[in-house]
């Protein structure tokens, strides 16, 4: 049997890039239930890490805590340099960590280019202006739209976004989330719910964005995960079981063992 | 879409949402022809100004930001209070009057924010009714300043703009209120196409989402709570100028209900709703107690069930639904 948790020594040149977002001895539990236990994580600047797991591993616990919308019970999160740990949601935000949620959590009654130009303008923290007409402010608006072209929404922007086909939905998740102009890009399951053929549309949109960009994604599908992350943390029992490149995730007896040769996702 | 050609840029798309449709000026034009048509209702006119101008504050609330109160007729009260008082103990000016009641409306609307603000959904009801009721049983204790059940005495207020006496006939209170009602509607129709409008949309939408987007509704929802305190301020200040009364039934609980009540009627969340919801009420209560002084609730129980069972977003929400459809054949 391998060590349950073992830090792979990757000579990967990222490895040795600035941290973008790091967790120091993370731990929750609900009752006697145990959703985290001890988690210590480095994301390099510029990584794609795949966060996978068994259902019920804590991944998206994991996503909450990081992004403050559970308290962990103990362990701290640093985004660069500076602790986060008990920072309001919306001012982690404010300092470029940005999430994605698994189920659609979007704004069903406005359309894509209000949306996202509602996240610019709050960035741009001119969401307090009530003595102008919104128009005005043309810049905000043409960044909104720009990031809506850029996720292949363009030709459905001034349509209500309860009536945009499930996938478009998705892709306006990740738009909202770049409208904050994030540094670390937290994205619970980015394609869940869309047919295969379509999710690859989506890890596309994912794979083009900036590599200043760090990015942590849960993902079932192993295709989707081998083919676009450059890390992968494997997450049992709310532990990180074990972390390292694709190859060395992929030749770990464990990992096989416990979840990719028991459980079959995707 | 309202735009008959497609916007050729996002800019311009959005600025076409906020121009003036032109059923907004035949509305208005309307709001005119009590003057011509029925010189003998200009008082009840007036009333249904004052109601709408109240049920426009809580539809910036209730229809923009998703908060609903039960106790709006505190600001209400406040603003009918403190104009009738400043008229009382300091001069009879009607505009400077509004402007204190405004400013303190909207002071005490800031100040219970910050609890309102915390909350959501019941808790939040039960909030906004205990801090109405308070308020109520406090004027209602404090009878050396307010009067108490007698009703605040000795309000005395100039002639509008030192040229227009408020008669018995109403043209001047119609004429006041309507004007007060014009400029304030035409605010809170700036505001709505605002940044800040967008922004209250979108926590009506989805509260849980604003903070991933990096917003502090909570800030939000404390500006636009205190607007609303100080435009409920401004029905309230105009009631008590224009009748020259205040009685305790600014403060009650049967207020804050019957102005939910026309919001939900005309549509909330749609500027207008406030306005048609308000005219509706105020018009059937009058024809109603005329035929039934005692029974006339009974007859607004069955239009709200009614409303509100065929038409979710009210006779406005119905009318538009009707009109995109006839519109799309």
């Amino acid at each position: 049997m391998s060590a349950p948790a073992h830090i792979a020594p990757s000579k990967d040149a990222i490895a040795n890039r600035a941290i973008a977002l790091a967790t120091r001895g993370l731990s929750m539990s609900f009752g006697s239930l145990v959703v985290a236990r001890d988690i210590d994580l480095n994301l390099p600047v510029g990584a794609r890490y795949a966060l996978i797991g068994p259902n019920g591993a804590g991944k998206t616990t994991l996503i909450n805590m990081m992004t403050g919308m559970l308290a962990p019970n103990s362990g701290q999160i640093f985004l660069g340099d500076e602790a986060i740990t008990h920072l309001e949601p919306q001012d982690r935000v404010r300092r470029g960590l940005a999430r994605t949620f698994q189920i659609n959590t979007l704004f069903a009654g406005l359309n894509p280019l209000e949306a996202v130009t509602l996240a610019v303008i709050e960035r741009r923290g001119i969401a307090g202006t009530f003595w102008q007409n919104i128009a005005m402010h043309r810049e905000a608006i043409e960044e909104a739209h720009g990031i809506l072209v850029k996720l292949r929404l363009g030709d459905c922007c001034y349509q209500p976004t309860r009536e945009l086909p499930y996938g478009r939905q998705r892709l306006l998740e990740i738009a909202l989330a770049l409208a904050t102009k994030p540094k670390v890009l937290l994205l619970d399951e980015p394609a869940a719910g869309v047919p295969q053929d379509e999710s690859g549309d989506i890890f596309e949109v994912v794979a083009s964005l900036s590599d200043d960009l760090t990015l942590l994604f849960i993902e079932h599908d192993m295709h989707v995960v081998f083919r676009f992350a450059s890390h992968i943390i494997v997450l049992v029992g709310g532990a990180v079981f074990a972390q390292g490149t694709p190859a060395e995730i992929a030749a770990d007896t464990g990992v096989r063992e416990v979840y990719l040769g028991k459980r079959k996702h995707g | 879409m309202p735009a008959s050609a497609a916007p050729s840029t996002p800019q311009q798309y959005l600025q076409s949402l906020s121009r003036w449709h032109p059923i907004e000026i035949a509305f208005w034009l309307a709001t005119l022809t009590p003057f011509l048509l029925f010189p003998t209702y200009l008082s009840l006119a007036s009333q249904i100004a004052v109601a709408a101008l109240f049920a426009l504050s809580l539809d910036l609330i209730l229809g923009y930001a998703g908060i609903v109160s039960l106790g709006h007729a505190a600001f209400f009260g406040i603003g009918a209070y403190t104009a009738g008082l400043f008229s009382k103990f300091v001069w009879g000016e009607p505009l400077s009057g509004l402007l204190v009641a405004t400013a303190m409306a909207a002071l005490v609307g800031y100040a219970s924010s910050f609890i309102v603000a915390r909350f959501r959904h019941l808790t939040l009801i039960m909030i906004t009714l205990g801090l109405g009721l308070l308020l109520a049983e406090a004027a209602n204790s404090a009878g050396w300043l307010t009067g108490g059940s007698d009703g605040l005495q000795g309000v005395d207020i100039w002639p509008l703009l030192g040229l227009f006496k408020f008669d018995l006939y109403g043209t001047t209170a119609y004429a006041y209120s309507l004007s007060v009602l014009f400029v304030v509607f035409l605010m809170a129709r700036r505001l709505i196409n605002s940044p800040f409008g967008l922004a209250l949309r979108g926590i009506r939408e989805n509260w849980v989402r604003m903070p991933a987007i990096g917003a502090d509704s909570r800030s939000h929802i404390r500006k636009v709570y205190t607007i609303s305190a100080g435009v409920a301020g401004i029905a309230g200040a105009v009631i008590a100028q224009t009748t020259s009364t205040v009685s305790l039934e600014a403060l009650s609980f049967e207020r804050s209900a019957d102005v939910l009540v026309m919001l939900v009627l005309g549509g909330a969340g749609r500027l207008y709703g406030g306005l048609v919801g308000a005219a509706i009420f105020m018009i059937a209560r009058d024809q109603f107690s005329g035929i039934a002084p005692q029974f006339w609730y009974f007859w607004i129980g069955i239009l709200l069930i009614a409303v509100v069972m065929l038409l979710p977003n009210g006779i406005l929400g119905g009318l538009s639904k009707i009109l995109a459809r006839w519109r799309g054949r």
